[in-house]
């Protein structure tokens, strides 16, 4: 029997099916159905502890195709139930093993659906989450532990590569590529699309960026507070308007406070596969996967910065660009991982941003 | 944004529900004419089947219960001039319907906008070659194929590609005419039927990829080309077993993100490529060991799979499609639930199991296998937290005798041969999949051998193993929980662990219910639907607390019973029933809480019912929901024979039945109670009795006397009911019945062969009303579910027609009848019988509210809530004909179900019905068979007439009749000589050259079968053969003569060239006078 304790002092036993491990972490739910192996794995969730809406979790295992990191950052799994007996072609290992084999505690026969409610109506919450059964005086001691628990206002730093590598060397881009917490999957849509990718560390100066002559500059996704991380809002002011930017996620909260915008934390976030963003140019409808905590402030946004789309759910902002400045940037995964590929356009539509963006500095210098 | 030209727009509903074609279309029709309303958009709508609730004059505007042909549509649209049609809601019929207005040039002349999905993309996506073609073009995988029109090309392609060879007819609902050839022999069967069931002789060829995962998505897309993913569902039956057919589940549970998102972005792919603008189903194939995939078809309009996916997730998507038809784009429009937009994706938090519901416990003798037709009459829906209850809930849910997976009778069954029975696709390879599970048998070889992916395996593996511990083991709390999580019946964890019901409900254990949000819990919603679960917190009171209005105080609840899933003798009507039953007790200020099992109907619509429970119809579910909503009472005479049978046991747990009581509904059941009423009634019925034992039938017909009438008491549509003349056969049908229903005895009744006449009634306990008199056309001894009937009677003299009032007001007031009420009598010799009567709504009560106007259910909810039907404003007694004269026939499914003997027997075979409705009964009758699918040709052909001794003199007039009307008469052997004793010259044919008829049957020379069949359910017999052969290619067969005349009657008006009117149900009940001024 496992205990998961919440900030507001609900105590919720269930059963372990991960690490014999306890720890305290920022308590989240994503809707997905399918996709468990790419959450768990997407680095954006580092100390989150994620509940899964959807009932039955592991039914196809893990396999060695869809990891969207080397190890999983998530600091705990809770789901209502697991299959201990999986099958799928691809499968590897069953989910229990894997969580116990990369230390993740994990509990199941959890009412997540009340869980979840819960969640909505008071907020993100911090939580401990334990694989055995705490008594009154750890929960009481555990309870005060969780109180004020923020996720690391450094954590990029963890979860971002140490050192500068190339991850494919072909492609007619030549794209620098900050990884704050990168998921594979924007790594291989930007590959996939004939993009030469340097990938830098999340702690990376904003000089080397320059030196480097790069085409354009990605920034990626990743965990925590947009605002804490001042050092790198720096970096990307003094590489506005001197190179294309792109961001996705965290990089898009972060070129947003460097243009001035401000953001602001959710109730409960945005992470699932279905939610609605609309493109305020032609009112298209796309559902994109999403996972973030915060979101940019629309009401109080520099002028330069036109909204390129909206949540439909809640109407926050999506998307803006700068164009004059050659920054374009959305909130949700274009990459999906786990997710609908609908929003797949946007890696064309800013290829073919980019590979302009090249003609033209061609055609200048060539005129020079 | 709307489109601001629409002012009137026309709907085509679906027509009588036939196999492939049931309630769902009801549903969608409904949601359809709801949206428009809000739209203010003026509706006009046409449909041949009175048992719907779309044909009510309150749903649409203007309502026209007509044929569903071309000519009919013609002459509407001529008169009510509708700018727009939606025709992607009427299932296969509105659709096939619309393509043949657009190319007869009908549209475009009245200058009507084809709304929604245009012509181009439905034939795109219907026509064969068309969607192969495109398919190839947008790079998305179809299996080798060919379309082909003549045998000779198909064996072209059989040659190239080897069997087994899958082969669809275009154009044909349910994949009628389809299925899968394994050799030669049976690839020439069933191209032969498939090119001669698809109106355009066209089918198509496909290399088999049985075995695949079959994987559906539903799609939505707006003229924006915004395009959303409803629900995907996965079949637990691999490729091979239509979708119809299968069990299926919400969401997939064995794809991998990559494989879920790649058949999802080919799914829309698909869709916009084909521009659709409303729904549209996708279906693929997936390899089980790569990612291969293949798509398998579209529907390009709402279907069965989008009303089970509507239910399935909460989504409106009849709603919304017809919101996209009349020019909204998905982010203009709002989600009810949740009041957040329309355009979004449902997230589900449970799992949802359907399991379709066969006919076969109806027809011993059909053919059970399982293939690419359609066989399921009906489906049912289970929603449960976990896969393993939600699957087990699914199975109680099918009302079966069993609810246990290993109580089919597999068990005696040695290994080897359940492995080889394994391999037999019908409707029961589940249960003898469990069987081997627990007979240890290697879950890789029942994958190997069944293709259900070894998840499912598990999980039904998991069922199994608990269901055997609870008979290894002794009974504690924690495993009496697990079991109740599991979706565990109490009375079979009794029986397992041989405790008693007592005891385990001295556990108190609870179950809890939760809502269907549509989003996983993320947003608050605002009128969801519950299920139950156990171990979990409970929604029900804090849904209650948030959606009642402020200040005000709770209201007292009534329970409505729905009828649970669709089948033979339990159809669309009791739905129609149930749903103005709940609406009514809104009307009286009480919260109508609705229970039904059903998802392709409109009472487990989300706001038809203040709550709706989506629960198996099984006591234990339906009295946990009543100990949770503590109602006043329930209802139960609304929901069919299901409803009425749960009444005993909910009076057991104390429930309080409201309306008429248990009492008299079991005088009414019971042979001798009820014997005894008539008696003190002193009305005459047939001689009868009920037995328990064979000895006591056999006793019995002595005093009775040949021929009777054999049947089990308390049962649906006449189950197991039978004609008898002799001694063996009556001990053959005793046997059998005491197999359907053990508990309740076999009621025998002396057979009169007369008149039989049928009327509903409401009554308050002392007024009845009753809206009218219906009189059959077969003579008594076929099901009058079965029987042709016209309304206003118009061979029952004054004087009987008093005697029947007489007779129902007597019966009313002795039983204190409450509500609603059937009677069936038989006149004979100028006598009046009572045969039956049914204290709850039948079949004809929403024919007869439609034909008179009269809102039966609605007044006899009232009635059962304590008002005076005197205050209903109809008056009492026999209500006054107007000028309609209307006439309904049964609609079979013959072509869906092999090895069935089609004869109209006191068994109940037909699956829906068709109204015709005009000011004469000829006109009436002409316009029933033309709405029953009958064609009539200006070219005299054959007819071959083949009648049993018993039917040869009273044949004699209607076969002078074929004569004179111009047919060539065809008969056999013995009714030749007769014929020719009588005059009437006729064409000898030897019963046993049954190959030169197929090939006339074939070739479409032959006309129809007059065929009357001798008793005895030998299907060895040539009749059998015959009607059989003429059921696979659609020529009619008439096994009544009444039929068989009532058709020449409808013949002659077709010979004088009688042009046809067509007018909404209104105008036909109104006074002649009324129409010289409209």
């Amino acid at each position: 029997m496992g205990t998961l304790i919440l900030e507001d002092g609900s105590i919720i036993r269930g059963e372990s099916f991960g690490a014999q491990k306890e720890l305290k972490g920022e308590i989240v739910f994503n809707t997905s159905m399918a996709g468990y192996q790419e959450i768990l794995t997407d680095p954006s969730y580092a100390q989150q502890i994620i509940v899964m809406t959807y009932p039955e979790i592991g039914n196809y295992g893990i396999n060695n195709f869809d990891f969207e990191s080397e190890n999983p950052q998530l600091a705990g799994f809770v789901v209502k139930n697991y299959s201990k007996h999986d099958n799928h072609y691809q499968s590897d290992k069953n989910l229990s093993d894997y969580l116990i084999e990369n230390n993740i505690p994990a509990l199941y026969g959890i009412d997540t659906r009340s869980l979840v409610k819960k969640i909505r109506e008071i907020g993100t919450m911090s939580a401990w989450i334990s694989y055995r059964d705490l008594d009154d005086d750890e929960i009481k001691q555990k309870l005060k532990e969780i109180q004020g628990f923020k996720v690391k206002n450094n954590i990029i730093e963890d979860v971002s590569t140490k050192e500068k590598y190339i991850y494919s060397s072909s492609g007619g881009i030549n794209m620098a590529f900050i990884d704050y917490g990168a998921k594979t999957g924007i790594l291989n849509s930007l590959a996939k699309r004939g993009c030469r990718l340097t990938v830098f560390p999340a702690t990376v100066d904003s000089n080397e960026i320059l030196e480097g002559n790069f085409d354009a500059l990605f920034l990626s996704n990743g965990p925590g507070n947009p605002a804490d991380y001042v050092y790198q809002i720096n970096q990307i002011k003094n590489l506005t308007g001197k190179i294309p930017i792109f961001g996705i996620c965290l990089g898009y909260q972060l070129l947003a406070l460097a243009m001035g915008a401000k953001t602001y934390k959710l109730k409960y976030g945005h992470r699932g596969g279905n939610h609605p963003v609309i493109n305020l140019e032609n009112n298209k409808v796309m559902m994109t996967s999403q996972n973030h905590g915060y979101a940019v402030d629309m009401k109080d946004m520099p002028k330069l910065m036109r909204p390129t789309y909206k949540n439909l759910n809640d109407d926050t902002l999506e998307g803006f660009e700068v164009s004059g400045l050659g920054i374009y940037a959305v909130q949700f995964h274009p990459e999906s991982k786990p997710g609908p590929l609908d929003a797949g356009i946007i890696f064309d539509e800013w290829i073919n941003i980019a590979q302009k963006d090249i003609k033209r500095i061609n055609e200048v210098q060539n005129e020079r | 944004m709307k489109d601001r030209s629409l002012k009137k727009v026309l709907t085509i509903g679906s027509g009588p529900i036939v196999i492939g074609q049931a309630a769902e279309f009801d549903y969608a029709g409904v949601q359809a004419c709801r949206a428009l309303r809000e739209e203010k958009i003026e509706i006009v709508l046409v449909n041949s089947n009175p048992a719907t609730i779309m044909t009510d004059e309150e749903i649409a505007d203007k309502v026209y219960i007509e044929p569903l042909t071309s000519e009919s549509l013609e002459e509407i649209i001529k008169k009510e001039r509708p700018q727009g049609l939606i025709a992607t809601l009427g299932g296969q019929t509105g659709l096939n319907l619309a393509c043949e207005l657009y190319d007869k040039g009908i549209l475009d002349k009245y200058n009507v906008k084809l709304l929604g999905t245009n012509i181009e993309s439905i034939k795109q996506a219907e026509d064969r070659e068309m969607f192969k073609n495109l398919m190839t073009q947008i790079q998305e995988p179809v299996p080798e194929s060919a379309i082909v029109s003549s045998y000779e090309e198909a064996v072209e392609f059989s040659k190239k590609i080897g069997f087994p060879i899958i082969i669809r007819p275009a154009f044909t609902l349910g994949g009628s005419g389809g299925g899968i050839a394994k050799n030669e022999f049976e690839y020439g069967e069933i191209v032969h039927s498939g090119l001669s069931q698809s109106p355009i002789n066209q089918v198509l060829v496909e290399k088999s990829i049985a075995g695949f995962k079959e994987i559906e998505y539903e799609v939505i897309r707006d003229k924006n080309d915004s395009c959303i993913i409803i629900c995907n569902m996965e079949n637990i039956d691999p490729i091979g077993i239509h979708t119809g057919d299968s069990f299926v589940v919400a969401p997939s549970q064995t794809l991998t993100n990559n494989e879920f998102q790649m058949l999802r972005s080919s799914a829309i792919k698909i869709v916009k490529a084909l521009k659709i603008e409303g729904a549209c189903n996708v279906q693929f194939a997936l390899d089980t060991t790569s990612n291969r995939y293949f798509v398998i078809e579209v529907n390009p309009r709402v279907s069965r799979s989008s009303a089970l996916a509507s239910k399935a997730s909460g989504y409106p998507i009849a709603k919304i499609a017809t919101k996209i038809a009349v020019g909204y784009n998905l982010h203009e429009i709002k989600n009810a639930i949740t009041g957040k937009t329309a355009a979004f994706e449902p997230s589900l938090d449970y799992v949802v199991t359907k399991i379709p519901k066969w006919p076969f416990d109806k027809f011993s003798t059909g053919d059970r296998m399982l293939g690419t037709k359609m066989k399921a009459t009906g489906e049912i829906m289970a929603i449960g937290r976990t896969f393993v209850s939600s699957f087990k809930k699914a199975v109680t849910s099918l009302e079966e005798r069993y609810t246990g997976l290993l109580e089919r009778g597999f068990k005696e069954l040695g290994d080897e041969e359940l492995l080889k029975q394994l391999y037999m696709q019908d409707d029961r390879r589940i249960f003898r999949l469990a069987q081997a599970l627990a007979n240890c048998i290697d879950i890789n070889k029942l994958n190997e051998i069944t293709k259900i992916d070894k998840w499912f395996i598990y999980k039904i593996k998991e069922i199994v193993d608990l269901e055997l511990e609870l008979s290894k083991t002794n009974i504690s709390k924690e495993l009496y929980i697990k079991a109740k999580e599991y979706g565990f019946l109490d009375s079979e964890i009794a029986k397992l662990t041989q405790t008693s019901i007592e005891d385990l409900k001295s556990y108190n254990v609870e179950p809890s219910y939760r809502l269907v949000d549509t989003c996983a819990a993320e947003f608050e919603a605002y009128t969801p639907y519950f299920y139950s679960t156990y171990s979990e917190d409970d929604e029900v009171e804090e849904y209650k607390e948030k959606s009642r209005e402020d200040d005000k105080k709770p209201k007292e609840n009534i329970v409505v019973l729905g009828s649970g899933p669709i089948r033979i003798g339990q159809g669309i009507e009791f739905d129609y029933c149930s749903v103005h039953a709940a609406q009514e007790l809104s009307k009286h200020g009480y919260e109508s809480v609705m229970i039904n099992s059903n998802p392709e109907t409109l009472s487990t619509d989300f706001d038809i019912a203040t709550r709706l429970y989506f629960e198996p119809m099984n006591i234990e579910y339906v009295a946990n929901i009543i100990k949770k909503e503590k109602p006043k009472g329930v209802l139960v005479q609304f929901g069919g024979q299901t409803a009425i049978n749960l009444a005993e046991k909910l009076n057991k747990e104390g429930v309080k039945i409201l309306g008429t009581s248990l009492e008299s509904i079991n005088a009414t059941e019971d042979r001798k109670i009820f014997e005894k009423v008539l008696r003190e009634l002193q009305i005459p019925q047939p001689k009868g009795c009920a037995v328990t034992s064979a000895q006591g039938a056999l006793n019995a017909v002595k005093e009775i006397n040949y021929p009777v009438l054999v049947r089990p008491s308390y049962v649906i549509g006449g189950r197991g009911m039978q004609v008898v003349y002799n001694d063996e056969e009556l001990l053959t049908y005793i046997t059998e019945a005491f197999k359907f229903s053990s508990e309740h005895p076999v009621l025998i009744d002396q057979y009169i062969e007369g008149q039989e006449v049928e009327l509903d009634a409401i009554s308050d306990g002392r007024d009845i009303l009753i809206p009218g008199i219906c009189e059959h056309i077969e003579r008594a001894g076929v099901h009058s579910g079965d029987s042709m009937s016209i309304y206003p009677s118009r061979n029952i003299s004054r004087k009987n027609e008093k005697i029947l009032v007489k007779y129902a007001t007597k019966i009313a007031r002795k039983l204190n009848i409450k509500g609603l009420m059937n009677i069936q009598f038989i006149i004979k010799d100028d006598k009046v019988y009572v045969i039956e009567v049914n204290p709850r709504a039948s079949r004809t009560v929403p024919i007869m509210s439609k034909v008179t106007g009269i809102p039966m259910v609605n007044i006899a909810v009232s009635a059962i809530l304590g008002k005076s039907i005197r205050r209903a404003g109809y008056g009492v007694g026999l209500y006054k004909k107007s000028n309609l004269v209307s006439v309904k026939m049964p609609v079979f499914s013959w072509q869906k179900l092999n090895r069935i003997d089609p004869a109209l027997a006191p068994e109940m075979k037909s699956t829906g019905e068709v109204l015709g409705v005009d000011r004469t009964y000829k006109k009436a009758l002409y316009k029933v068979f033309l709405a029953g699918g009958y064609k009539f040709k200006n070219t005299k052909q054959r007819v071959l007439v083949s009648l049993n001794d018993h039917n040869k003199k009273p044949a004699l007039p209607v076969i002078k009749k074929l004569f004179k009307q111009g047919f060539f008469i065809m008969a056999t052997w013995g009714t030749h000589k007769f014929l020719e004793k009588n005059g009437i010259p006729s064409k000898m044919i030897e019963k046993f050259m049954i190959d030169k008829l197929q090939k006339r049957m074939k070739n479409g020379r032959l006309s129809f079968i007059i065929n009357t069949p001798t008793t005895g359910k030998n299907s060895q017999n040539a009749g059998f053969q015959i009607r059989t052969i003429a059921q696979m290619y659609g020529v009619p067969s008439f096994t009544s003569i009444d039929t068989a005349n009532a058709f020449l009657t409808a013949h002659k008006v077709f010979d004088k060239n009688t042009q046809l009117t067509y007018d909404t149900i209104t105008n036909y009940r109104k006074k002649k006078f009324l129409g010289l001024f409209k």
